[in-house]
């Protein structure tokens, strides 16, 4: 008996909070203390982004402009998503953003995993190198876009010398940032250097779920490296490849902050993708009402695709 | 991962294989680098060097960026020069050799003040509603709980200029426009999403034989949840916290529309530090390096819980 009532008090060293408190709570069933305790997040988020979104639907739905906040609200029904979807500058925007997501995606993914694969081979040294490479997608997008458009001006930046010592162009003879058929390729480039360590994370944790017996048995079986590479790596890494897929898919269709730096979606409208074209019709022309039709179909997109995404995701993923 | 002992050698890479990976891994990695590590060598460059063509990479290492972007300077006559005493300082020292004197400290500071403000605040309040939160999801049977944890997750799919329209009319109705406190609780609802789901399942791994011995000796369910799992879950919060940090240290889209002076942070700031003539490279090198410097150091303290930050708690390794 002695010797259980020690045991006990070395594990929790029954220190009582304030006496007030425990009153109070003591009372509490589970189920009142679970809603004590999700409902301020659920509070919190009803408030700053549920109510916001809200509104903007209301907002779609008139002819409200931010900077005139004292003239009259008119409903309009959905004029706006009718415009929207009939005007050529948005499709336009929504191609850019596609070349955009399609090739950053597609880079980073061959990159990450070619890098993940190398990795896996465990030389020595390569928890250093890792967190090396992870470094870039760490950093603030803004002050990447930033610093990348020092290291692209045609006079004095680094990689217009580094192109220009490769290929013996003059450096000074291209523009990453100021041509049209370059631009779209700059702001891939600077995507890629980012976020390729992102793709490379998660494809590394793939391929590490993957059981060493599994090889065993193929080693057994005498199958070729590459037949291993493609009927065990490959299919097995794949619902984490896939995971990389929609998390970088979802982030770059939304990208906003490293483009508005590096071009601010010039020269023209070559590099607009649809967040730049959104925060001009909001914040700059203040056409409130068309650009909360714009925000809620990039939503309804965002969100419906995604959905699509995990469903085949978890098909992958039972297979 | 046991893979390192003998019995899996037949699967183990062969000597040359690994040192070509490691070989091709080492390249990339000073590839990626070189941005970085030229970024902070500009960061020390006197503004000739900076743009010098072609690029210089050995230089007569100078502190003018570092002092161009704490102050700011004014252009002065000689005369005006023969009346002041001995410079003050080393910036003093610097800005007179360009024919300038300190006028005073630059908007930089206050910005890097607000960043830290608003990122200390915002993170302090995620960790707290998400540690609760997650809690209650982890432990107890709620009502709807896989929608309402689907839920929060999806209010960080839409895209933040969306959310920024509706927020700065918000905002400029109840007075939060261009404060610290609007800032802090947007980042704060932005960061509880994340806090939650990487919660959730840090406490989850916390045997629940533990609080319950707790409440068989007499504790309430909520000591036990101070006394027991709080304790047992430092790493997960101390991992969540620094995620938290990091996004709202980083934050560019809603800081760079919904605030314009007084509760400005740095990342708006930095891209627009003008000097005479042009950007001033090597002060907005400074900028950035100082600006990176933290992030740099939390990447290192994080970089076992990284794959669960970044993918929501999805994959734990």
């Amino acid at each position: 008996m002695n010797d259980l009532s020690t045991s006990s008090q070395i594990t929790y060293q029954a220190v009582p909070i304030r006496p007030g408190t425990i009153r109070r709570i003591r009372g509490l069933s589970d189920q009142a203390l679970a809603w004590l305790f999700i409902t301020p997040t659920i509070v919190l988020l009803l408030a700053i982004n549920i109510f916001p979104l809200v509104w903007t639907i209301y907002l779609s739905f008139t002819n409200y402009r931010a900077n005139r906040a004292n003239a009259p609200t008119i409903w309009l029904g959905a004029d706006w998503y009718q415009s929207i979807l009939t005007d050529p500058d948005i499709w336009a925007a929504m191609q850019v953003t596609a070349h955009f997501v399609v090739w950053t995606v597609l880079i980073e993914t061959v990159l990450g995993f070619g890098l993940a694969f190398l990795i896996d081979k465990k030389f020595r040294g390569h928890g250093l190198w890792t967190t090396i490479i992870l470094l870039p997608m760490m950093l603030s997008p803004a002050v990447v876009g930033n610093f990348w458009t020092f290291l692209y001006q045609p006079q004095i930046g680094l990689f217009n010398y580094v192109v220009a010592f490769f290929t013996g162009r003059e450096a000074s003879s291209f523009q990453m940032l100021g041509d049209v058929t370059l631009s779209p390729w700059a702001i891939v480039i600077v995507d890629a250097w980012m976020w390729t360590p992102y793709v490379m994370l998660i494809c590394l944790a793939g391929l590490r779920s993957i059981p060493d017996y599994i090889y065993e048995a193929a080693e057994v079986d005498r199958a070729s490296n590459w037949r291993q590479f493609w009927s065990i790596t490959l299919p097995m890494a794949l619902p984490f490849i896939m995971l990389a897929v929609l998390f970088r898919g979802i982030e770059n269709f939304k990208m906003f902050d490293m483009v508005n730096l590096l071009t601010g979606g010039g020269p023209g409208s070559t590099t607009e993708v649809a967040s730049i074209t959104l925060k001009r019709a909001a914040f700059e022309s203040w056409r409130t009402g068309y650009s909360s039709a714009f925000a809620i179909i990039l939503f309804v997109t965002v969100f419906g695709l995604a959905n699509i995404y995990v469903k085949a995701l978890n098909r992958v993923k039972s297979r | 991962m046991s893979a390192s002992n003998a019995a899996h050698s037949v699967v183990e890479p062969s000597t040359s294989a690994r040192r070509f990976a490691g070989l091709l891994v080492i390249l990339y990695a000073i590839i990626t680098m070189v941005p970085l590590v030229w970024i902070v060598l500009t960061s020390f460059k006197s503004p000739d060097d900076a743009i010098s063509y072609p690029p210089k990479v050995l230089f007569k290492p100078s502190l003018e960026g570092y002092c161009n972007v704490f102050t700011t300077r004014s252009r002065q006559t000689p005369e005006f020069f023969q009346t002041l005493g001995p410079p003050q300082g080393l910036c003093d020292n610097i800005a007179r050799s360009r024919n300038m004197v300190v006028a005073g400290p630059s908007n930089y500071v206050p910005r890097f003040i607000n960043s830290l403000i608003i990122a200390f605040g915002s993170t302090a309040l995620a960790v707290a509603l998400g540690t609760l939160a997650a809690y209650g999801f982890s432990r107890f049977r709620v009502p709807l709980k896989d929608d309402l944890l689907f839920f929060i997750l999806s209010t960080r799919m839409m895209p933040p200029i969306a959310l920024a329209i509706p927020i700065y009319l918000m905002y400029r109705t109840v007075g939060l426009s261009d404060t610290r406190l609007g800032m802090i609780l947007l980042y704060t609802s932005v960061n509880v999403s994340l806090a939650v789901w990487l919660l959730k399942g840090f406490i989850d791994e916390i045997p629940r034989e533990y609080e319950e011995a707790a409440m068989i000796d007499g504790y309430t369910r909520f000591q036990a949840f101070v006394k027991v799992v709080l304790p047992q879950a430092t790493t997960g919060i101390a991992a969540t916290a620094i995620f938290c940090l990091i996004f709202a240290w980083n934050e560019y889209a809603f800081a760079v529309l919904l605030t314009s002076g007084n509760a400005q942070t740095a990342p708006p700031f930095i891209p627009i530090i003008i000097g005479e003539g042009g950007q001033d490279w090597p002060a907005v090198a400074a900028g950035t390096t100082i600006f990176l410097v933290p992030i740099v150091v939390f990447t290192v303290l994080l970089r076992k819980h990284l794959l669960r930050g970044i993918t929501f708690g999805a994959v734990r390794k």
